[in-house]
This record gives C-alpha cells, structure tokens and sequence, in this order.
C-alpha cells in the first residue's frame, strides 16, 4: 500500500469514525443516566436520513438542515416519554426489551411509509464539493466530520462540566435517588439527555448518509450497534471516550475493508468489543466501576 | 381439583393434539399452509423455551441464539445433503473434498449440530458469562453477528457456500417428525428445570450473592445452563434448516434473536408453556394479520393505510402494548394448570356478573 492510498484511507477513516462518534456519544450519555442500551438510537439515526431526503425535496439547505434536527429531537423525546418512561421502576430487562420493541417498530415503520428499497439520499451544497491535495482527493463532508465532532465533543463537555443542567445530568448518573431528593427533577433531565443525544444522531446522520448517497429501513441498526460498541470501547459514561472509541471503530473497519476482508469488518467491531470487555471492562476512559449488590 | 380428572384431561387433550395432526397428515395437500405454521411455532418454541432457560430462569440476559441457530442449521446442512445433489449446490467454488463425501442421517446430524453449538457456547461462555447482564447481551449478540460474517465470507467458500446459501436440505417425510422432537426437547428441558440443578438456576436467578452463599458454584452453573440451552438452540436451528430447505447467512440476522426474544417475553419470562402460547401467537398472529397487507373497501370507500407493511407495523404496536402494560407476559412466571384455566374462566364469568352487578346499583 503506497502512503497516498494509506493516507486516503486514514481519512475516510476518520470521517467514519467522526459520524460513529456523534451517535456514540448519544448512547453514551443515555446509559450513563438510565443505565440503558438504547437499541432504537439507531434506528433514530436511520429516520433522521429519511426526514433529510424529504425536508431537502422541499426546502432549500439552510431551513432544511434545522428542521431535520428539530424533528429528530421531538421523535427522540416522544419514544423516551412514551416507551421508556412508564418504565422508569420496571426491572432493567424490561426496559432493554421495550428499547428492542421500538427499534422493530421505528424499521417496520419506515419499511411501511418509504418501502424497503434504498432511496437516495440527496445532496446538500457545498458538503459534496472534491478537494483536491497533491495525489489525496476529499470532499469537503471528509473533513468537516472530525472537526465538526471535536467541536462538538468540546462543548458537550463543557456543558457537563460547568452547567447546571450538566451537574444536574452527572449527579443523575452517580445516584438516581439521592438527586431526585435533592430536587432535581429526573424526567426532565432524562427528556434533556434524550434531547442532546437525538441533535447529535441527526447531524451524526447528515454526515453519514452525504458519503453514503442512500437510506433504507435498515440502514441504523448495524451502525447503532457498532456505535454502542464504540462507546464502550471509550469506557460508557465519558464523551471523549465514546470519540476516540468512534475513530477507533472507523478507522480500523475503513482499512480492513480496504484489504479485502469487508466480510469481517463487522466481526472486527464485536471482536474488539469482547477482548476490551475482557481486559478493561470499563473502557479507556471508563469511571471505576461500582457494582452495587 | 382430584388426581384422576386432571390425567383424564391430559389425556384428552393428547388424544385431541393428536387427532387433529392425524388429520392433517391425512389431507397434507389440503393444508400445508397450515402444517407449515404449526411446524414453525414448534421449531420457534424450542428456541424459545431453550432462551428462556438461560434468560428466564438462570437470569443471564444471552442475545446469541441467531449464532447457535446458525451453527446447528449449517451442521444438519451440510451432513444431509445429498451426496449426489452437492456438486448443483457448490456450483461456485465446489466443496471441500472430506466434507463432501460425509452424509449422516437426520437425527444423528441433528445432536451434532447441537453438540457443535453447545462446544461454542462453552468456549465463549468461560470468558463471557463474567459480565453482568447488559454487557453480556451485548457481548453474546456481538458472538452472534461474528458467527454470521464468518458464515458468509468468501474465504470459507469452500465449507459454507459463503454467502449463496445452501439449497436442497431434505425436508421432515411428516410432520410428527418436527412435532416429535421438539415435544422431546422442550420435555428434557422441563426435566431439567425442576431437577436440583434447575432449582440452583433459579437460585441464581433470585440473588446472586445468596446463592453463593448457599453452596451453589455460580460460574459452573451459569455454564451448564448457558450450555444446554445453546444445544437446544442449535437443534432448534437444524430444525429451522430442515423445515426450511434452502438457508443462507441472512436467515440468522439478529431479527431471529429478537423475534425468539419477543415470543419469550409476550409468553412470560420463567413459563415454559408461555413461551410454546406466545411462539405460536407469534408465528400464527403473523399470518392472521396478513389481511393488514391487502388494500381494503368498505363499500365504495378505499380504508386509508392498508397496503403493503402495515402488518407488521401493527405487529410491533401490539407487542410494544405487550411490553408497556403487560410486561409479565400472559403467564408471567405461572405454568399452564387445569386449575388455572377453570379460574381464568371463572373469573371471567364473576367480573361480569359483578359489571352487572354495578350497573343495577347505578340505577
């Protein structure tokens, strides 16, 4: 492999990586507080393609692009009020299998309005447009997609850290109890989490499908898994973790995929799960677990 | 309820059980689409009885069927098809010379599909079964989704036929075949879950930490169970193979773990029986909601929604109600009983007469 190619492929890499890292970071934060894998994340990833391709038929790039966003945070809320919150003391396998209910749902429903079969995803101006550097060519989506999730990284770190809302969200996460005696009202920080985590699958979405070109129903749940995988690669609960376990998970699919062994690439992604949950079952960044009996 | 009039029931409702696939045996061509369903929702209990050792009475929440349904299919597969029809099948590559000339009756190909898949499950369990329950699901689907891509990659062209599929698996000759053994694997299951080993499971089930406390080797335990159930699955599999004819990797997606997950929790999490009730509600309610497909006029208005997909929209509301209102299942962790069925009825027939009641008292 000559370094241009090995270079070109590192990039694709990372802009996949980027796209897994913003849904990482939405399972992230939801198991962080409900201690829940949100199998239907995925599948949100997957509506958020569909509501582009019919926002953008309509509307130009600039209202079509917020109202994407705005759409996938209402459905994102819905399903957490609807599905999860009559749960909220129901035991923790219960609440997983209604996650799994909804994702079924969230794909037979689209599988009804939009048919099984790919449609294209549309272009959005100036995110397709080739860049072009020596012998590496890009498109600009290439490049947008890590800086755009560090960016975002940073902020979301930021608001945990320094905000109410975000002391609000980790005190949630340490001891559900104990904070709702403190005052903090649990479903609203639930429904924020939820709300945050579905803005990030959308633009996470935008990305994905800009070099992916098509959608179909189906088109979450791999990448919801895998995301989930990343995230627990970063150590569940750390956002930084979750990207650096997303451009982990790109870059090592984009590269064995470029050495002929597309077939595994998925293997690989479940391969470095378990040897990671072998090792260090927290993850890089992972807090101490603290296992109550 | 007496001794003697429960066995009088069971006998009867045997001998109706029977009678009833006599008569369909009789009038094959008549029925097979019926014959097909029953076929399925026994081949889908068997996995899902076999999933609900491990995740209704052991407490392991295992996602893995998919795989070892795989596994025992592929074994059944490839041992029993016929030598002769091999080469029309591997038309691609051609199959591997030792395995080519191997052909094994059903039955014995069906134990060792099974065995192949507990031998797996024994392998993945001893790192695996350390996690704790979301982890281990995901770590048993990720086992899963590993087993599937390996099935279908060009490499192993020669074993598997990749990703084309293994065509021409010889069929059940009747369908007592399917009926029969699966009667017998659910029943050894049944053994085995009120043996003192199916009482230690459920010790674990309970409290962890106590069971330990009591004397019961929590590793070995969790081991065995996840072990016999992944046999049976992998059986279940063969069946599944058999039943089918034709398999290729795309059979065993992760929707087969989630369709056998979701017949476990609308039977009951910890009900044998409700798990056999909620396989065959599944498998049958399919086909019933089929007329949600079909574009549908009342008189000269065209009923909005109804077309191609809708049923299984509807299918997965309805099993999201299951989910939300009802999250014990319809037996929740009870067993099927005489006694249990007179009182459903019974209650039925009270909670009219007291609406009745009510109303009177209204006026």
């Amino acid at each position: 492999m000559s370094l241009a190619t090995f270079l070109q492929h590192c990039l694709t890499g990372i802009s996949l990586g980027g796209a897994y890292a913003l849904i990482a970071i939405g399972y992230t934060m939801v198991y962080g507080i409900l201690r829940l894998i949100n199998f239907a994340h995925g599948d949100l990833f997957m509506i958020a393609g569909y509501l582009m391709i019919f926002t953008l038929a309509d509307f130009p790039w600039y209202i079509a692009i917020p109202i994407v966003l705005i759409g996938t945070v209402v459905i994102g809320i819905v399903i957490e009020r609807l599905a999860y919150k009559p749960l909220r003391s129901a035991p923790r396998m219960s609440i997983m299998i209604s996650a799994i209910g909804v994702s079924l749902l969230l794909q037979n429903l689209a599988t009804y309005l939009f048919t099984a079969l790919p449609r294209g995803y549309p272009e959005i101006p100036y995110l397709k447009r080739i860049f072009q550097f020596g012998t590496l060519s890009a498109s600009f989506v290439t490049f947008l997609t890590p800086i755009l999730t560090m960016v975002l990284v940073f902020l979301m770190v930021m608001m945990i850290n320094k905000t109410k809302i975000g002391m609000a969200m980790r005190a949630v996460s340490k001891d559900y109890e104990t904070a709702e005696i403190m005052g903090i009202k649990i479903n609203s920080v639930v429904s924020f989490t939820f709300a945050i985590g579905s803005l990030l699958a959308a633009i996470g979405s935008i990305l994905y499908f800009t070099d992916r070109m098509s959608v179909n129903p189906f088109s979450g749940s791999l990448p919801g898994l895998k995301c989930f995988v990343a995230a627990v690669l970063g150590g569940i609960g750390s956002i930084p973790g979750a990207m650096i376990g997303g451009f982990i998970l790109g870059i090592g699919e984009t590269f064995l995929v470029a050495l002929g062994f597309s077939t595994f690439s998925d293997a690989f992604t479940f391969i470095l799960l378990i040897v990671m949950l072998l090792v260090k079952p927290t993850g890089l960044f992972g807090e101490k677990a603290t296992e109550k009996v | 309820m007496k001794k003697s009039t429960k066995t009088l029931f069971n006998i009867i409702a045997v001998s109706i059980i029977l009678a009833i696939l006599i008569f369909l045996e009789m009038n094959k061509r008549k029925f097979s689409y019926d014959i097909s369903i029953i076929e399925r929702s026994m081949i889908y209990a068997v996995a899902a009885v076999a999933m609900n050792l491990t995740n209704g009475f052991t407490g392991l929440f295992s996602l893995g069927q998919a795989g070892f349904m795989a596994i025992g299919a592929y074994t059944v597969a490839l041992l029993t098809i016929p030598v002769e029809a091999r080469a029309g099948v591997f038309y691609v590559t051609g199959m591997n010379e030792f395995l080519s000339k191997i052909e094994l009756p059903f039955i014995p190909a069906l134990l060792l599909g099974g065995l192949f898949a507990a031998i797996l499950a024994g392998l993945i369990g001893i790192p695996v079964l350390r996690l704790k329950s979301d982890y281990l699901a995901i770590a048993t689907l990720g086992f899963s989704e590993i087993i599937r891509s390996i099935i279908a990659s060009p490499q192993l062209n020669m074993i598997t036929n990749g990703s084309y599929g293994l065509k021409k698996i010889p069929r059940f000759s009747s369908i007592f075949v399917p009926i029969a053994l699966c009667c017998l694997c659910i029943l050894i299951i049944v053994l085995l879950i009120n043996s003192s080993y199916g009482r230690a499971f459920k010790a674990i089930r309970e409290d962890e930490t106590a069971a330990e406390a009591m004397g019961i080797n929590l590793f070995k335990h969790k081991l065995t169970s996840f072990m016999i159930s992944s046999f049976f699955t992998g059986v279940a599999g063969g069946l599944l193979a058999s039943y089918m004819g034709t398999i290729d990797s795309g059979t065993f997606k992760i929707t087969l773990t989630y369709d056998i997950l979701l017949i476990v929790v609308l039977g009951g999490m910890g009900s044998v029986t409700g798990s056999i009730l909620g396989s065959f509600l599944v498998t049958a309610g399919r086909e019933w909601l089929r007329f949600f497909d079909q574009p549908l006029k009342v008189g000269s208005w065209q009923v909005p929604l109804f077309r191609t997909g809708f049923r299984m929209v509807v299918f997965s509301v309805l099993l999201m109600v299951v989910v939300l209102f009802y999250s014990k299942g319809l037996m929740g962790s009870k067993e099927f009983s005489w006694e249990g069925l007179v009182r459903f009825f019974k209650n039925l027939f009270t909670r009219k007469q007291k609406l009745n009641g009510g109303v009177s008292n209204g006026k």
